[in-house]
């Protein structure tokens, strides 16, 4: 190769950051078997998406649980529900304020 | 009725029209190999390595575009297939693989050849299973196939314990036999606004993915391409969906494309994205892409459209099927000044291909061996530099023609996905263009090629490199060539006659061109080994992040 090439260099881009400040509440309903919280937990956690809270119960007689996650949302939250959405187990997804009550009362087990 | 587990899967199987299976045995897959034994229809391909197993299945895949399976024992079985799923995953490529697993009640002990199969493929696959019953076969197994082959495709898994295997099931009636579910419906006023865009545009692209491939939409495509004279530019998973000698045809965008194809998109003002997913060896700097391009995207994945360029117009759905609604609504047009501009940014920076008129030097091997098929052969590639230079200069002309591992590039991919290839379409000639460094990488495959003597030519183009990794480190660090050289060469003739495969050199041939009609000719797997300079770099090349205008070479 010519001298001129071996000033080339790869750009590797920066890890862009994510400052997400405004709390949501994703509210999900979901197959009631083992293994669809590694489902969830795996797709927010390999994307560096933090998951500030959970909480999951079985629904009626238990063929589904709802799970309610609280997130702090940045830009990425919309492309980060449609893969949630995706999911096989995953039967629907609704996002609600960051005031949703549901995280409210259970600041006492956590002190 | 009343049968075990493992007789139950075998029996969905083969009402799912599964004549194939390819796997290896192991303690934990036991049960299954003994339901095997009494199927009369389903053929088994022994492998000689899972990886193999799972490489075989997607070949077979591929060509027929419907799920099909592999077959593996627990532990190091289940975790050798583990590249084959994920590169299915990346390619959504529809396949089933079938794990034996320890008995339930060992799961969770380290028992011997237990490793948590389920866990590791969670984010490799588009779903997968645990069986914890056999009568859930009955309704695991027709799930399995449903997700392989709806909407956007992919690998799923089924990891069944030992005792499930075994386990006595008693049911009324089989469950159906399964069908891909509908496509999503999508909104028919995006799809008018899409036709107006067309219409406006002065400077329009048609950029084709695999979901064109996948969805059978080949022939739609071309013909919106012809009805609104769009150049159309297709990317490494589309290659055939277009014939290449199309005058509308701009060839493979991106990392290795034509100078003259990325600078036809650089003045695009419209990018009709249609079962793509602007992947960065596409595209390369995101920002710096068709700068001044309106973008359409069709896709069936929903999570694609805005994924990494926001689109003006989204349509989540079939794309033969939005092509469908879309060809009526757009008015021909002839477009003369901007397909005369792209006529002379063609004449100006045209695909280079030194040598090839040299069967001896990587271009001319391939247009050699272009030269002694017709459309009707398979050509399958490895990953590195001949994987590029086919996808550059190889004359495809049909969907399906052209099988390589585009998402994960995996080497080790095509001689094994050929052989699958050859099953699945027993008669099509199935070429297997490689590298001494990949064919490596699933080399033991030669015994189940011969055994089953599949009409597989490997053309090994060995430079006696990690082609492509000596390239980079040529541009782009100082030329410090590190662990990208073989030291010793490798006597790949011996080999392959070792493992009872027919095996040609055109080194010391006289008439290259001669010996390689003959060897390609000839029925049976044959290994065609050249030689060429570890010296020949892949041109033109984005560096890695750089915009595509950036080309080098």
């Amino acid at each position: 190769m010519s001298e001129q090439n071996t000033n080339l260099s790869e750009y590797i881009p920066d890890v862009p950051e994510h400052n997400g400040f405004h709390k949501v509440v994703l509210e999900l309903a979901v197959a009631n078997h083992p293994g669809v919280m590694s489902h969830i937990c795996g797709l927010f956690a390999r994307r560096a998406f933090n998951v500030e809270g959970i909480l999951c119960m079985p629904v009626g007689t238990g063929e589904t649980s709802r799970i309610w996650l609280q997130i702090f949302e940045d830009e990425r939250l919309e492309k980060m529900i449609r893969q949630v959405e995706k999911l096989e187990d995953v039967l629907s997804v609704r996002k609600h304020d960051g005031e949703h009550p549901v995280f409210g009362h259970l600041d006492e087990f956590f002190q | 009725m009343q049968m075990t587990g493992a007789d139950l899967i075998v029996k969905l199987l083969e009402r799912q029209g599964i004549s194939t299976i390819a796997g290896v045995p192991g303690g934990a897959a036991l049960p299954m190999y003994d339901a095997l034994s009494k199927s009369d229809t389903i053929h088994h391909v022994l492998c000689r390595h899972e990886q193999g197993a799972g490489f075989i299945a997607q070949g077979m895949a591929r060509v027929s575009g419907r799920p099909e399976v592999c077959l593996a024992s627990s532990g190091p079985g289940a975790t050798n297939l583990i590249t084959a799923i994920a590169d299915a995953k990346l390619d959504s490529i529809p396949m089933i693989a079938l794990t034996g697993q320890v008995p339930l009640s060992m799961i969770g002990t380290d028992a011997f050849q237990e490793v948590d199969t389920y866990g590791l493929t969670i984010p490799i696959t588009k779903h997968n299973f645990l069986v914890r019953s056999a009568k859930d076969l009955l309704s695991v197994v027709p799930a399995a196939f449903r997700i392989a082959m709806s909407d956007r495709p992919g690998p799923v898994l089924i990891d069944v314990p030992k005792d499930v295997q075994n386990q006595l099931v008693s049911f009324e009636e089989y469950p159906d036999v399964v069908v891909p579910d509908a496509a999503p419906s999508f909104d028919i006023a995006a799809v008018e606004e899409a036709a107006r865009m067309i219409e406006a545009a002065e400077r329009p692209v048609l950029y084709l993915g695999g979901g064109v491939i996948h969805s059978g939409a080949g022939q739609l495509a071309v013909t919106l391409a012809e009805q609104a004279s769009l150049p159309t530019t297709m990317t490494l998973m589309a290659l055939g969906a277009m014939p290449m000698d199309h005058p509308l045809s701009l060839g493979m965008l991106g990392m290795h494309g034509a100078r003259y194809t990325n600078y036809v998109l650089e003045e695009a003002d419209l990018l009709v994205c249609v079962g793509a997913r602007f992947d960065d060896r596409a595209i390369g700097k995101t920002a710096e892409f068709c700068p001044n391009a309106k973008i359409i995207h069709i896709d069936i994945d929903r999570s694609e459209l805005h994924k990494v360029k926001t689109a003006h117009v989204a349509i989540a759905g079939d794309v033969g099927q939005v092509l469908s609604e879309l060809l009526p609504r757009v008015r021909p047009q002839l477009r003369k000044r901007w397909l005369s501009h792209v006529e002379s940014l063609k004449g100006r920076f045209p695909l280079a291909m030194p040598g090839v008129d040299n069967p001896r030097s990587p271009y001319g091997l391939i247009h050699a061996v272009a030269n002694c098929l017709d459309d009707n052969a398979i050509i399958t590639s490895d990953v590195g530099q001949h994987q590029m230079w086919v996808a550059q200069a190889y004359p495809f002309r049909r969907s399906r023609q052209w099988l390589n591992s585009g998402g994960l590039g995996t080497m080790g991919f095509g001689f094994p996905a050929a052989i699958g290839a050859a099953i699945a379409a027993p008669d099509r000639t199935v070429v297997c263009f490689s590298g001494d460094g990949s064919l490596k990488m699933n080399i033991q495959e030669m015994a189940t090629a011969a055994q089953e003597n599949v009409n597989v030519k490997i053309v090994l183009m060995n430079n006696q490199s990690l082609g492509l990794v000596h390239q980079q480190q040529n541009l782009f660090y100082g030329k410090r060539v590190m662990a990208s050289r073989y030291e010793r060469p490798t006597d790949f003739l011996k080999i392959a006659e070792g493992f009872g495969m027919r095996a040609v050199d055109l080194d010391p041939a006289p008439n290259p061109r001669a010996t390689l009609a003959e060897a390609l000719s000839t029925p049976g797997p044959c290994l065609i080994h050249a030689t060429i300079d570890p010296n020949e770099f892949v041109y033109p090349m984005v560096p890695p992040g750089a915009a595509n205008s950036e080309m080098i070479g």
